[in-house]
């Protein structure tokens, strides 16, 4: 069978329109494990999407003021360089990932396609209302981040398509991301919760993981916060946090399963949001 | 760029490698091991957790178990058998002997391969920093003290010597 590297989005393109059974790979952390394990064996044509110069790069938009992530850009990136910087929460939630090992190899288009509810990219994306660029050989199109996660492991790429990149805006305000696992390292989210507290606009936003079918926002919590909140310190009063953890929580819709219960999570999320905003409000103290 | 996936070259420490009858989706590690008779890369979880069969792909530390071999042409890679000639150890492998950090070495050639990488990118890590970088590599012998002892005397004495 034949293992394709193509140097441009065109050219995978093409593969994939060539052979409709095509398996697109990129660093194969979530691809290998199963194949190791036997529940996936590619049968047609591999195309290798890492060294599309497009998807290893990212590039910033000063004038619409956001950046666009190719698809291939590895945690290891996003974590040590400008990406971090430009986007705590994404940093944060990419040095939470794997091992070093993981993180070099591990991309941010593998997390969507994947699209693992516990997916530490997703609860990121989703909080900064990211949109998805794909790509077929019938033209590109863009995806909002909502649209693309359709459910567990579920996605909205079509037969032949494939990501290209990412684009998130730049925020001026506050953002963070925090999870629970059973150690520091090297596990998989029980839960997870991205904060952002976007200034300019007055806006808050929450996104969950690891609680429901796929990466849940909580319009309520956040319509609430918004109205709570001093945006000129980033403080909420104390019944004010309390209100919106537990709203945090109800917007939650967590299973039991091997890793955790339903109750722990629920509570978990509405912990983890608030500890974020109180972050917030204590690093502004600090700057 | 495309071959198949049942024969290709691999660039393995600096040597041209051919791999023929390899299966698609059949991983580094085992094109390593089965196919071109490099045992030292060690296998165990085949999921990425464990670290032992560490490798360097194109300049980078990943887990030789989930780089799908067919991936990899073109790319220099460094297996532990690339790190130093047999009776001659680098400073990480003698480090390790020294300090006692080997118990029983199954672990020891993924953990040499991150150490070098890691003191390449840091020359001096703090004790936290080595354990975060090594939160890849799982040792069951030996509690972990004697290998960042380990990297902890390479990292002074390279320092020393310059
Ligand atoms: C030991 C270990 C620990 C892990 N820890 C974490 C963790 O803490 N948090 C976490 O979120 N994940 C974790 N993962 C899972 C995995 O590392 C991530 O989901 C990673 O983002 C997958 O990216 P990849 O490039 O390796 O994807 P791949 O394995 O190459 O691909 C994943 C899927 O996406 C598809 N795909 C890849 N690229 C594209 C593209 N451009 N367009 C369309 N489809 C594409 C592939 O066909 C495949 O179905 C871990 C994995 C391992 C092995």
């Amino acid at each position: 069978m034949p293992v394709h590297l193509p140097d441009t989005v065109d050219a995978a393109v093409a593969h994939l329109a060539a052979d409709p059974s095509a398996t697109l790979l990129a660093g194969g952390t979530d691809l290998m494990v199963e194949v190791n394990d036997g529940h996936r064996r590619p049968s047609g044509d591999v195309v290798v999407v890492n060294r599309i110069a497009e998807l290893r790069s990212w590039r910033r938009d000063a004038a619409a003021r956001a950046v666009t992530i190719g698809a291939a850009v590895s945690y290891r990136e996003i974590e040590t360089g400008p990406l971090g910087e430009m986007f705590p929460a994404l940093g944060e939630a990419a040095r939470t990932v794997g091992s070093p090992q993981i993180r070099n190899a591990g991309t941010l288009g593998g997390n969507l396609g994947t699209c693992s509810p516990a997916g530490d990219g997703l609860p990121v994306l989703a909080a900064l209302d990211a949109t998805v660029e794909l790509a077929s050989s019938h033209g590109r199109r863009v995806v909002p981040i909502g649209e693309f996660m359709v459910g567990v492991k579920r996605t909205a790429l079509a037969p032949g398509e494939m990501i290209v990149s990412i684009t998130l805006p730049l925020i001026d305000g506050w953002q963070g991301y925090a999870k629970v696992g059973v150690r520091n390292a090297m596990v998989i989210a029980v839960a997870s919760t991205c904060v952002v507290l976007d200034r300019a606009q007055r806006r808050v936003a929450v996104a969950l993981g690891s609680v429901g079918p796929t990466i849940l926002r909580c319009p309520e919590a956040e319509h609430d916060l918004a109205a709570s909140i001093d945006w000129e310190t980033l403080r909420v009063a104390g019944e004010d946090l309390e209100r919106f953890a537990t709203l945090v929580s109800a917007a939650s819709r967590p299973i039991t399963d091997h890793r955790s219960t339903a109750e722990y999570r629920r509570h978990a999320v509405g912990v983890l949001a608030r500890r974020l905003v109180r972050r917030a409000s204590s690093e502004e103290v600090t700057v | 760029m495309s071959h198949d996936s049942d024969h290709y070259v691999l660039d393995v420490n600096g040597v041209r490698r051919e791999v023929t009858d390899s299966w698609l989706g059949e991983s580094l590690l085992d094109v390593l091991r089965d196919r071109l008779g490099l045992m030292g890369t060690k296998g165990a979880c085949e999921q990425g957790e464990c670290g032992s069969c560490s490798v360097m792909v194109d300049g980078v530390l990943v887990c030789s178990c989930l780089v799908m071999a067919a991936s990899a042409v073109d790319q220099p890679i460094v297996t532990i058998e690339g790190i130093a000639p047999v009776g001659s150890p680098s400073d990480v492998q003698a480090a390790f002997v020294e300090a006692g950090a080997v118990q029983c070495g199954f672990c020891t050639p993924g953990l040499i391969m991150a150490v070098h990488d890691l003191l390449e990118r840091d020359v001096m890590p703090s004790e936290t920093e080595i354990r975060e970088e090594l939160a890849g590599n799982v040792c069951r012998c030996t509690g972990y003290g004697r290998i960042i002892e380990a990297v902890q005397r390479v990292a002074v004495e390279r320092g020393r010597a310059q």
